[in-house]
């Protein structure tokens, strides 16, 4: 018999197939050209624009927006390449609002920006969609450089590396490229396998060799790579998730979020993912609020996030944390685990109301509990497995400038260095930037 | 990608985007920073005769029609020529020149009506290194009331005359910039081309009043109470440069006669338009005061990208392209016969087109209760006036009809074989032709 919503624990096919579909479709689909036509023409083609200032890997957008404006959205997609050559995974997951279009004059002036994140993806899907590769590679250095991380930070580095004619030797500890793109983020951003389609278009380019199921410090050693290449680029992310610090936590279906993004993203049929009646997400990130919605979307009844800060402390943004209402999905903040309850597995989890105080943020007396059958903990990624002899800052490694570490010949970039804001825009620059101080310093030295 | 190199009377420059000869292009300071926005070339702005400079109202300048969100359309201006000492302007166009040997650098003139006036700013010219020299016969207010600009460019005889002087007194290439406030072009095209011009160039501004403030009864803008007629501008303008340009282009006696194109070009497209028409490059002014030289970036990728799209790899291979398909109204062909027809689909049942048609044209769209728009074959004539109100792009096409198909508007099949007005059978004079 079927499951429904309403089945007790932890069940796979609590919907139709039809509902699966229509729940995991475009998030915000495509303009149409008549569409994009309006969009555009709403851009003042500002000076020095602040949307340009607001955007990490600074694209060029007034321009790309005239290039739209003006019938060339090739034109305009090369415009956002040449700054950032994932610009098309950028128009899908950048929190525009809290960017470009927060930035726009025309949000100060009407709260109603220029719709710039929707344009990218036109003009991008527009170069996409006409295959081929748009970059050609400088004449060959003979130089070769490994990128370890084949998440945002190193395909950028790698692409730029290539464009530049170095010969990229492209590590990734997963069976596929992507990172983040392809395993951490909520499927309705990126339909119809567009995070691989992306990274083949990418390699597109020729120079890049991708040696994916290698993982540093086990198939690959930093000292290794630094006998084997010239210069080596660190991306590997986060690999390690926060722990709860609650009691109870080993329970059955107490899970990692990040775990069930990737096994959700991976799956070939949504049916076959299991997921709680009542499924409780701790955390206040895009990560907490993509693993919420998607648990609605496979047919959770109630899902509830709770946050130990206040909703103004969320990194969800106001737009995410708005899909997740809009999806049914409860938001309760200034609260904290204290223990998950349950014989075996989850079937509560109980909470104490947070105060916040000088010395930081405080429980008190006043808990209340929240049924669950399933629990994402979405409590933030640390780094895991940084090869020794590296210099930390925190806990991520530090880097100055363009991602030099500590060590000659070695820079990093993304979400495992310091600095940044765990953005895949942010990561994007830090490789790029990364890339053409790789470049020029090797070519300098020759 | 294309090459968008540029060579005009042997003026080279990286590209066919050059800045007019207006308040851009009045100083060093401006014209560096266009060149370094990537313009290939400039006309700098008019420089007058030796002496105490003219001086300009101290009141606005500038009057302006706008289109819906404040999108400049058109501006008008009552600005004259440079109101800097020659000398200094001398000064800082060989500066420039001396800078940037690979951009395009042309000097606008104007002085007064007599030899000796232009052979010596001719001469003071030449030893700055510029490019070229453009004669400013079309400026429309201020200096026309004191016999110079339009004032010149109005009278056939006197283009050719100066012109004559110029091309005999430099060995620099002389373009002559046409006013577009007479009636024929063809005729100061052709007094240019008898004065040994090495090309013309057009359009300068229209006169015109943008506005009136009906408060102060007095036109825009205004001064101290009064207003006076301007110079128009910017993309309002750019139907009737296209014109002029096609007009000289495909006018016999001037066949081959370069083209420098103005008049509203504020995008690649326009500047595709423009040299599809006959014109070796463009100039730019309007679309620059509005937004600024950076759009020059978007005029490059965007030739460049349509280039592409075409298989077009030099400009000249489709500079004059659409010449031989601008013709006289006489030899359009008659048996050319389409019908609108309405996307069902697309259609928003705003009933635009049903009002245009009913109230103003053929009464060719039935309108039924539930707001379905149909054409009736037999009253449409294919005016396309649906078609250019309707809000839907691609809404309403317009369908040919097949050689033999019956006309339900004539009752007649159409014809398979062209045939024009000059041999039809309503022409009294086409009998003659027989």
């Amino acid at each position: 018999m079927a499951n429904t919503p309403l089945t007790p624990g932890v069940v796979s096919g609590r919907l139709g197939s039809e509902a699966y579909r229509d729940n995991f479709a475009d998030k915000a689909p495509p303009l149409t050209a008549h569409e994009a036509a309006i969009a555009a023409d709403r851009c003042y083609f500002c000076h020095e624009a602040p949307c340009v200032t607001a955007c990490p890997t600074t694209i060029d957008i007034p321009l790309f927006i005239r290039e739209i404006a003006t019938g060339a959205p090739r034109a305009a997609a090369r415009t956002i390449f040449d700054q950032n050559i994932l610009g098309g995974m950028c128009a899908r997951v950048c929190p525009t609002e809290q960017l470009c279009e927060e930035a726009c004059v025309r949000e100060v002036a009407e709260g109603k920006p220029v719709e710039i994140g929707r344009l990218q993806r036109y003009a991008t899907d527009t170069l996409m969609g006409e295959g081929g590769h748009p970059y050609t590679r400088a004449a060959p250095t003979g130089k070769r450089i490994a990128v370890v991380g084949a998440g945002p930070a190193g395909l950028a580095c790698a692409h730029r590396l290539a464009m530049k004619g170095h010969e990229v030797a492209l590590f990734d500890a997963r069976p596929k490229a992507g990172g983040l793109n392809e395993y951490g983020i909520a499927a309705y951003k990126t339909v119809d396998g567009y995070a691989q389609a992306e990274v083949d278009w990418l390699m597109g380019i020729g120079g890049i060799t991708a040696h994916n199921g290698k993982a540093l410090g086990r198939d690959i050693s930093l000292d290794g790579l630094k006998g084997e290449y010239d210069a080596v680029f660190l991306a590997i992310g986060l690999g390690g998730v926060n722990a709860l610090r609650a009691e109870g936590e080993e329970k059955s279906h107490v899970q990692d979020a990040v775990d069930f993004i990737a096994e959700l993203r991976q799956a070939e049929d949504l049916s076959t993912i299991a997921v709680g009646r009542n499924v409780v997400v701790i955390g206040g990130g895009m990560t907490a609020v993509d693993a919420a919605v998607q648990s609605k979307l496979l047919g959770a009844e109630n899902v509830t996030i709770v946050y130990r800060r206040g909703r103004d402390a969320m990194s969800a943004s106001e737009e995410e944390q708005h899909l997740a209402s809009s999806k049914g999905v409860r938001i309760v903040t200034g609260a904290a685990p204290l223990r998950i309850l349950g014989e075996g597995a989850v079937e509560a989890v109980e909470f104490a109301y947070t105060r916040e105080t000088e010395a930081g943020l405080e429980l008190t007396d006043e808990t209340f509990k929240i049924r669950a059958d399933q629990v994402f903990k979405a409590i933030g990624q640390q780094l895991e497995g940084a090869p020794e002899g590296l210099e930390l800052s925190g806990r991520k490694i530090a880097v100055t400038g363009p991602g030099r570490t500590s060590l000659p010949g070695i820079w990093a970039g993304g979400d495992c260095a310091a600095g940044g804001d765990d953005l895949t825009v942010t990561a994007v620059a830090e490789g790029r930037d990364a890339a053409e101080d790789i470049h020029a310093t090797l070519m300098g030295e020759g | 990608m294309a090459d968008l190199r540029n060579d005009f009377v042997g003026i080279k420059s990286p590209n066919p985007f050059w800045l007019a000869s207006a308040p851009p292009t009045d100083k060093e300071y401006n014209v560096r920073r266009a060149f370094e926005a990537g313009w290939g070339g400039v006309v700098w702005k008019t420089l007058g005769e030796d002496g105490a400079p003219v001086v300009n109202v101290n009141g606005p300048r500038y009057g302006v029609v706008y289109g819906a969100d404040r999108r400049v359309l058109g501006l008008n201006n009552i600005e004259l020529i440079t109101d800097r000492p020659l000398e200094v302007n001398l000064r800082e166009i060989k500066a420039v020149k001396r800078d940037y040997p690979d951009r395009a650098l042309v000097v606008s003139l104007m002085v007064p009506c007599t030899e000796e006036a232009w052979k010596a700013i001719l001469a003071r010219v030449e030893e700055t290194g510029a490019d070229g020299v453009e004669l400013n016969f079309g400026c429309p207010h201020g200096m026309s009331e004191r016999g110079m600009g339009s004032a010149v460019g109005q009278v056939p005889e006197y283009i050719e005359m100066v012109t004559r002087w110029c091309k005999a007194n430099t060995r620099m290439p002389v373009i002559v910039k046409l006013t577009p406030n007479i009636t024929d072009i063809r005729l100061a095209s052709r007094a240019a081309h008898k004065g040994g011009a090495d090309a013309v160039s057009l359009i300068n501004t229209v006169n015109s009043i943008t506005a009136v403030d009906l408060d102060l009864m007095c036109p825009e803008p205004t001064i101290d109470g009064k207003g006076t007629h301007g110079g128009y501008c910017g993309p309002a303008v750019k139907p009737i440069a296209l014109n002029m340009v096609a007009e000289i282009a495909r006018d016999p006696q001037t066949r081959g006669l370069p083209i420098s194109g103005i008049g509203g070009v504020t995008t690649w497209k326009d500047a595709a338009e423009f040299m599809a028409l006959g014109a070796g490059n463009v100039q730019v002014c309007t679309a620059v005061m509005t937004y600024g030289f950076r759009i020059v970036q978007e005029m490059i990728s965007g030739l460049g990208d349509w280039m592409d799209r075409k298989g077009f790899s030099t400009l000249s291979d489709f500079t004059g392209m659409a010449v031989p398909n601008v013709t006289d109204w006489q030899y359009l062909n008659l048996n050319y016969v389409t019908k609108a027809q309405i996307d069902q689909a697309a259609c928003i049942k705003c009933g635009r087109c049903y009002a245009a048609c009913e109230d103003t044209s053929h009464q060719a769209i039935e309108m039924t209760p539930d707001r379905q728009f149909v054409v009736k074959d037999e009253e449409c004539v294919a005016c396309n006036l649906c078609v250019d109100v309707c809000p839907v792009e691609g809404c309403i096409t317009m369908r040919r009809l097949a050689p033999g198909e019956v006309d339900p508007r004539t009752g007649k099949p159409v014809p398979a074989e062209y045939g024009n007005w000059t041999t039809h059978p309503n022409n009294p004079g086409s009998c003659a032709a027989e």
